[in-house]
């Protein structure tokens, strides 16, 4: 009996010819990153465990990227910024993306991608729940707490449950106004928010692989939204150019056997999706933009690991190119990469930071910003009973700052003809007009 | 390890996300500071909407008046419960209040498995569900030998899903001192 890409890249690590799902095993861990909120109770538990002068297993391993609380004047937030400094000086970590240097980066999980840490085959943990990001290169990746990834500081190793595995196919051709947003909010509100809970969510088919990196990268990001342990799609050609240029570290790639078992198998024609919502308050919400047009905005907000990707302002600024939005509209970009590629890329002969500029929406630093609330000073954080439209990816009671605000999500499409308008509006609108 | 435990119930819904458990405004306090560390009693279950808040009536603060101590030290909860962000701080915050138990229908797994990890409390599951069973404030003893728990406001008698695996660790009191008797890692 064949295995999957979880299943092969688990025993991999575990040292072993084959797992099954079920098994527990120890892995080895080829990196552990961490970011300001919960970087500084790792290293207090790393501490108190291995001791004052303990030192982390392996320095090249451990990636720290600020991104949370940055740009705040929350002392306490900036308090756990000297903390990570200071944990980086006394262990020597040599990857360590500082706030308000040439290095600082943003989200950490297309900070990850885009520096080269991404890298198919491999096992990545983190601190951080959207850490499946990670699996649209064909590695296993997954979100853990303080403890867990105390333990992998001391020792490099974690016991892992090996999940079994979900497999969404998509065949055809998605439409040209469906984003991978789409796809992935279809998939968790037709299996529910716990619909994929201790699995993986395997994705599949000609349709997945004709879609870029960052566009696979918010479909494992959002695994978590299922309940998934991690999200994977097999690396191809796409996966080994973008790892190419980042870094030369040397990866394997694993792909799922034929005769591979799966717990579930559900295949999907692409040219049958449309643009969808999460409404209020969960993300397996789900409403067709079509039935939502009623609903009238106060903001929107396009963003996060989710949705603040290069790609994702592309498709913002080929609608709001031209045009004024009705709605306050934030643009905050992941990472500072995308944040300059926002003044290189263009439409006709105008950057994207001049479209979103002369629409009249408000740019961020990059940062996760208001994607989790955060500090009352965080740009674009929720504010009374604001309708908020978002690309980022939960909209739980109070997630983007006021409890009395509503958030639906979208893709980035679905937000920006949104801020046209003011009310939900079908991309379909815009791009084919 | 202790075989009973014994507390007054304080009653939530299903998907109650980490957000909720606490908001991430509040996510920057000190973890191992010993007087800081209280902000997350203070805050803890705080982003609960009032209407979900101590079910069934609701609007019952898990804490009150500023205190970081919960009268409550046993959550009952619905399905997927500790759903969403990887913070430890929501277990965290739940033991600083004084939770020993959860008992829940399903979890999220980043949740359970910091729950077990980190010895912040038990998580166990229920085999029925207990949101409409259970009123906020009844008296409640678990018995960990029989896997059952007692109301002894109704003197009704709840049957407990096994530990299963984790058990070891549970015994162990975290992953450490697990890893610790299983000789992974040298004893302190």
């Amino acid at each position: 009996m064949g295995m999957t890409i979880t299943e092969k890249i688990l025993a991999a690590h575990a040292g072993k010819e084959s797992v099954r799902p079920g098994d527990n095993i120890w892995v080895d861990v080829d990196v552990l990153m961490t970011h300001d909120v919960c970087g500084p109770g790792t290293f207090a538990i790393f501490k108190k465990q291995f001791g004052e002068h303990a030192k982390v297993w392996d320095p090249d391993k451990v990636v720290i990227i600020p991104d949370h609380f940055i740009f705040t004047k929350d002392t306490h937030a900036n308090r756990n910024i000297d903390i990570l400094r200071q944990f980086v000086k006394e262990q020597s970590l040599p990857h360590y993306f500082d706030v308000g240097t040439d290095k600082y980066k943003g989200v950490c999980h297309l900070a990850l991608a885009q520096e080269g840490f991404n890298r198919p085959g491999e096992v990545l943990f983190g601190t951080d729940s959207h850490t499946s990001t990670s699996g649209a290169f064909g590695m296993f990746s997954t979100g853990i707490g303080n403890t867990d990834a105390a333990f992998i500081l001391g020792t490099g190793k974690l016991w892992v449950k090996v999940p079994e595995s979900m497999c969404f196919e998509f065949t055809g051709k998605f439409p040209e106004h469906v984003m991978a947003k789409d796809v992935i909010l279809n998939v968790i509100g037709d299996i529910g928010v716990d619909g994929a809970t201790y699995r993986a969510m395997e994705w599949r088919g000609d349709a997945i692989m004709s879609l870029s990196m960052e566009e696979r990268m918010t479909l494992c990001n959002m695994a978590i939204e299922a309940g998934g342990k991690n999200g994977v799609i097999e690396a191809d050609d796409v996966t080994i150019e973008y790892v190419r240029q980042r870094t030369d570290v040397p990866y394997k790639i694993y792909k799922s056997d034929d005769d591979a078992r799966y717990f579930f198998k559900k295949t999907y024609n692409a040219s049958e999706m449309e643009p969808v919502v999460a409404k209020p308050h969960s993300p397996d919400n789900k409403a067709k933009v079509s039935d939502c047009v009623d609903v009238s905005l106060d903001r929107a907000y396009i963003g996060s690991c989710t949705g603040g990707k290069l790609t994702d302002f592309i498709a913002a600024a080929r609608l709001l190119k031209g045009k004024k939005v009705k709605i306050d509209t934030f643009i905050v970009p992941a990472t500072r990469e995308v944040e300059q590629d926002l003044y290189k890329e263009k439409i006709g002969d105008e950057s994207l930071v001049d479209i979103f500029k002369n629409a009249g929406a408000y740019l961020g630093d990059p940062s996760c910003a208001a994607c989790l609330g955060g500090p009352k000073d965080t740009f674009g954080r929720a504010a009374d009973n604001q309708m908020v439209i978002s690309t980022t990816n939960r909209n739980f009671p109070g997630r983007m700052g006021s409890k009395q605000s509503h958030v639906y999500l979208a893709s980035p499409y679905t937000a920006a003809a949104s801020a046209l308008t003011g009310h939900i509006t079908n991309p379909a609108e815009f791009i084919y007009n | 390890m202790n075989k009973v435990i014994e507390g007054i119930a304080y009653v939530l819904g299903d998907d109650v996300d980490t957000d909720q458990i606490i908001p991430a405004e509040h996510l920057v306090y000190s973890l191992s500071d010993p007087e800081e560390r209280k902000n997350y009693g203070k805050f803890a279950l705080s982003g609960v909407p009032a209407e979900q808040a101590g079910l069934p009536k609701g609007n019952t603060p898990f804490t009150e008046n500023g205190q970081s101590d919960s009268r409550y030290s046993i959550i009952i909860g619905g399905r997927n419960f500790g759903c969403g962000s990887s913070r430890e701080h929501a277990p965290a915050c739940m033991e600083i209040a004084g939770v020993q138990a959860v008992v829940a229908e399903s979890y999220a797994r980043i949740f359970y498995r910091n729950s077990v990890d980190g010895g912040f409390f038990i998580p166990f599951e229920s085999i029925a569900r207990m949101v409409e069973e259970i009123k906020t404030g009844d008296a409640l003893i678990i018995d960990l030998n029989a896997s059952t728990m007692t109301n002894s406001s109704s003197d009704k008698v709840y049957d407990l899903k096994s530990l299963g695996e984790v058990i070891e660790i549970i015994e162990a009191g975290n992953i450490f001192e697990y890893a610790r008797k299983t000789g992974m890692i040298p004893s302190a």
